[in-house]
């Protein structure tokens, strides 16, 4: 292989530290565009009885207001999901009910930013303020609706807006009640999780103009540029064709930015006004009015007999919609369809509950997309079994994890088809030094470092769902264009991408240059979400290459007078019977009367099945029984995901994601005050990790050869999120004594718990 | 209003409103490298060298910087690209929105520090998040950097 497997630099790596050009910002430079501002609910629930904008619509400066009085009022999603969406149609553009602090009340557009600022600040709003539904698990049957309106569904999720309930799931594989009778034991335990912050350090932002040909262009800072433009034709009114969409690289996203937060604001200011628009999320904004993680609250039932096999995962859950929908009934099934086929050798399993709304932010998608919640409450549930029946953890996981040639109903396409989490929790042992430290080392009488682990699965795509395509170009001195649509959020999707077109091609990966941010020329992709880059557009980008290779032969045969059969393609030259031309030669013929064509190859993937990578995890937290304070002093994660297409890549997808999930398990939070007020809404109180709370973490790759997957791949990008919190709140355990159960284990919830012990 | 200043070694008149930041400046006269992501000062990613020491352009009133040397990362292209090398090599950019002001604070710190121990690099690195990388990469890249550059 000449770049599967390396450590290949990203293509625009050098460029992005040198601060070069390359996000929306910096390509919207037009200084005559309207800023736009929000004017947002200061109520969690309430209705607007009268809005009056007389004076911002007279101010000078001020090009625009919208409010609901006059902008359409259809229904539709933001989520960034192929169509038909699984999620209710439950927004308008701007409504005269508002469903969460921070929802929007009126749009306000003007030279510069100031003025619309002041513009937002005359708009007198009068409420009828209603009763909120602010606790997830008295949402359901709650007296106060978040919807009152039936929303339109585009198939049955279980949305029953007149009990609060966006999505209704339940699937149970084997018979779980019958099965629980015949177990020697069964524990039965309660987690939460918490929502939590995307926190990408680009804002969400989009700006809007209409270009010479009456076309409505749309630059953005998104996951799902197909999507977007869906979503747009729906709310303007408008057919597709009049959306261009451009699509620079993103500065983060983690899921954020699979939701169209922003894109309808500029958007219908430019289309009305037809002057150019721009929206730039502040810091505050980003926090509080777009999507969060969705908190989750689960019951769940092991079965097992005597010597630790699992018989029976049985899980219940609630999940925090907040006041809309987008991805509550998707992340809601993939919370159980992620995590049950881990152990897929129980005799049964169920996963079901509601996905409810409140009157809080909406949750949307966030990298794990409920198979980290789902981890969380599975995996610390079998640290619990484990200590039940005295057995090594990884002893029980390695008695129970589902093997290769091991079906379960919810791994698409049935059949495992590789893993290596069995050599993952060996290497993962051995790499902490499980047998020596597990449970605890004892530093003083105030230390202790306990030593926890859990493990996790995601998918790679959406099964029988995603479908891109990739196409190639060869260029006048053979030179190739790849042409694709996957995002790139930083987890490198030109660069892996071109690697495999640049293997099959045989060529350096300098003769590929990637093409990938203008919907008006790239194949269809659905977006850079569900960890889809690699599996779904890579398999693509070979069946483009393999194309070309054969269009190469085709045409060096009708030039060069050979049959195809004799000839050979090693990448700079095709050759047989004594004749030979270069790439660069048949190129530039191509160009000519002689050889008048040019190579276009397309490839086309959708999968069957979504094969899981897995990962297992081991913390080492130091534990300061004195102040309850946890730090996570070690972590290793070893990850098998099929072949690593590129070390560098794989390597920091891993480290950044088992960063985010170790704040997950220990300080971030989303916080709403009593009356419905999100009060984490800046760096200042909700807290990401810093290079100063990151200590040790140590990866490494335990491959497995996919069948399916791009010479052998599975995907990296969301597994990665999943083993800290349930390993961190095992090792805090072993460390203390005490199971924390409800994210995120703040010195608090520890110290509370030594006391009270 | 007008303020003379120096941006990367050439004179500049930046005309500005009373009471904007640098950062919003700096942008507006094409200095695109430099990013904000926070708005409260937290993150790092405006970065720039105020007389040659690291300082956050998101705070610092443009009216301030009158008679002041101003260094961004365009200004320091050749030796951004040393860096940048290490940084790609871990892949530890990811992302890159937070790379030229991450970027900016290392060659500083090199100027000033020598032979810094993990924990000074740490500590004089502390003012800059990443959301991508979980950190141990970019530490990686720079230990190795200050290393053959240091």
């Amino acid at each position: 292989m000449r770049y599967i497997g390396k450590k290949i630099p990203k293509v625009d790596g050098i460029e992005l530290v040198k601060g070069t050009p390359a996000y929306t910002s910096d390509f919207d430079t037009n200084n005559n565009s309207l800023i736009i501002k929000i004017l947002r609910s200061p109520h969690p629930s309430a209705k607007i009885i009268d809005i009056d904008t007389t004076e911002a619509e007279a101010m000078g400066g001020v090009e625009c207001v919208l409010t609901h009085k006059n902008v359409t009022d259809i229904k539709f999603t933001l989520a960034g999901q192929s169509y038909p969406e699984p999620s209710p149609y439950d927004r308008s553009l701007l409504s005269d009910t508002m469903r969460y602090v921070g929802d929007e009340v009126a749009v306000v557009a003007a030279v510069d930013e100031q003025t619309a600022l002041k513009a937002i600040k005359t708009i007198n709003v009068k409420y009828e303020i209603l009763e909120p539904v602010l606790d997830l698990e008295t949402a359901v049957d709650n007296s106060n609706l978040v919807h009152t309106q039936e929303p339109h569904v585009n198939f049955d999720i279980g949305c029953d807006h007149k009990r609060n309930i966006a999505s209704t799931f339940y699937k149970e594989n084997g018979d779980v009640e019958a099965e629980l009778k015949k177990c020697d034991l069964i524990i039965e335990r309660s987690y939460k999780t918490q929502a939590q912050a995307h926190a990408m350090m680009e804002t969400y932002r989009a700006t809007a103009s209409i270009d010479v040909n009456g076309r409505l262009n749309i630059m953005s800072s998104t996951q799902i540029p197909f999507h977007v433009r869906r979503h747009l034709s729906r709310i303007l009114g408008i057919p597709k064709s009049k959306i261009k969409i451009i699509k620079p690289r993103l500065g983060g996203g983690f899921g954020g930015k699979q939701t169209a937060s922003v894109e309808m604001f500029p958007a219908m200011v430019t289309w009305l006004t037809k002057k150019p628009s721009k929206i730039v999320y502040t810091r505050q904004e980003t926090f509080s009015c777009t999507t969060s993680r969705h908190a989750m609250k689960f019951t769940v039932r092991l079965g097992s007999d005597k010597q630790g096999n699992i018989k029976v995962v049985d899980i219940s859950a609630l999940s925090d919609t907040g006041a809309y929908g987008e991805h509550a009934a998707t992340v809601f099934f993939v919370t159980g369809h992620k995590t049950l086929p881990l152990y897929g050798r129980a005799n049964a399993s169920r996963y079901h509950g509601y996905a409810v709304y409140t009157n809080k932010m909406p949750a949307g998608a966030l990298r794990g997309y409920g198979a980290t919640q789902g981890t969380f409450a599975l995996e610390s549930a079998m640290n619990e079994l484990a200590s039940e029946i005295g057995m090594d953890p990884a002893e029980l996981r390695l008695k129970n994890i589902i093997r290769v040639g091991d079906s379960h109903p919810d791994l698409d396409g049935n059949i495992l088809q590789s893993s290596a989490l069995d050599r993952c929790i060996e290497t993962g042992k051995e790499m902490i030094g499980w047998d020596e430290k597990y449970p605890a080392v004892f530093l003083s009488d105030s230390k202790v470092r306990g030593y926890g682990m859990a493990v996790t699965m995601q998918g790679s795509g959406i099964a029988g769902i995603d479908t891109a395509t990739a196409v190639l170009k060869m260029n006048d001195d053979g030179f190739f264009t790849l042409i694709h649509s996957a995002s790139d959020m930083g987890q490198g999707s030109d660069t892996a991408l071109v690697q495999i077109a640049a293997e099959i091609l045989d060529v350096d990966m300098d003769r590929v240059i990637v093409v990938s941010n203008d919907l008006d020329t790239v194949p269809y992709d659905p977006g850079a979400y569900a960890s889809s880059g690699v599996y779904v557009t890579g398999n693509a980008v070979i069946e483009a290459a393999k194309e070309m290779k054969k269009q190469i032969l085709e045409t060096a045969s009708r030039l060069l007078n050979v049959e195809e059969k004799e000839l050979e393609y090693d990448g700079g030259n095709v050759s047989g019977a004594d004749k030979s031309i270069s790439l660069d030669e048949l190129a530039q013929k191509l160009c000519s009367f002689e050889g008048k064509d040019q190579l276009i190859a397309k490839g086309t993937f959708g999968g069957d099945t979504s094969p899981p990578p897995f990962i297992a995890g081991f913390a080492e937290v130091e534990v300061d029984i004195g102040t309850g304070k946890c730090e996570v002093t070690d972590f290793v994660a070893v990850a098998d995901c099929g072949t690593v297409i590129n070390e560098n890549l794989a390597r920091i997808q891993l480290e950044g994601g088992i960063a985010m999930g170790i704040g997950l398990g220990l300080y971030e939070d989303v916080v709403y005050s009593k009356t419905g007020r999100m009060v984490t809404d800046s760096f200042m109180t909700y807290k990401i990790p810093s290079r100063m709370d990151i200590a040790n973490i140590r990866t490494a790759f335990e491959s497995s050869d996919e069948p399916t997957g791009p010479f052998g791949a599975k995907s990296i990008g969301e597994v990665v999120n999943n083993t800290p919190p349930p390993a961190i709140a095992h090792a805090v355990y072993n460390a203390t004594g005490l199971w924390i159960t409800d994210l995120p284990i703040t010195p608090e919830k520890v110290l509370m718990g030594l006391i009270s012990k | 209003m007008k303020v003379d200043t120096s941006i990367n070694g050439r004179a500049m008149t930046l005309e500005c409103e009373n009471g904007e930041f640098l950062a919003g400046a700096l942008r507006r006269y094409g200095f695109l490298s430099v990013k904000e992501g926070c708005d409260t000062g937290s993150c790092g990613l405006c970065t720039i060298w105020l007389n040659g020491k690291p300082a956050l352009s998101c705070c610092l009133l443009t009216a301030r910087v009158e008679g002041q040397e101003i260094t961004t990362i365009e200004g320091m292209q050749e030796e951004a690209e040393e860096f940048a090398h290490f940084m790609v090599a871990e892949g530890a950019e990811q992302c890159g929105f937070c790379s030229p002001g991450f970027a900016m604070t290392v060659l500083a710190m090199k100027r000033e520090l020598t032979n810094p121990t993990d924990d000074e690099v740490k500590n004089y690195m502390a003012g800059n998040l990443c959301r991508c990388s979980g950190y141990v990469g970019q530490t990686r890249a720079l230990m190795k950097y200050l290393e053959v550059h240091g």
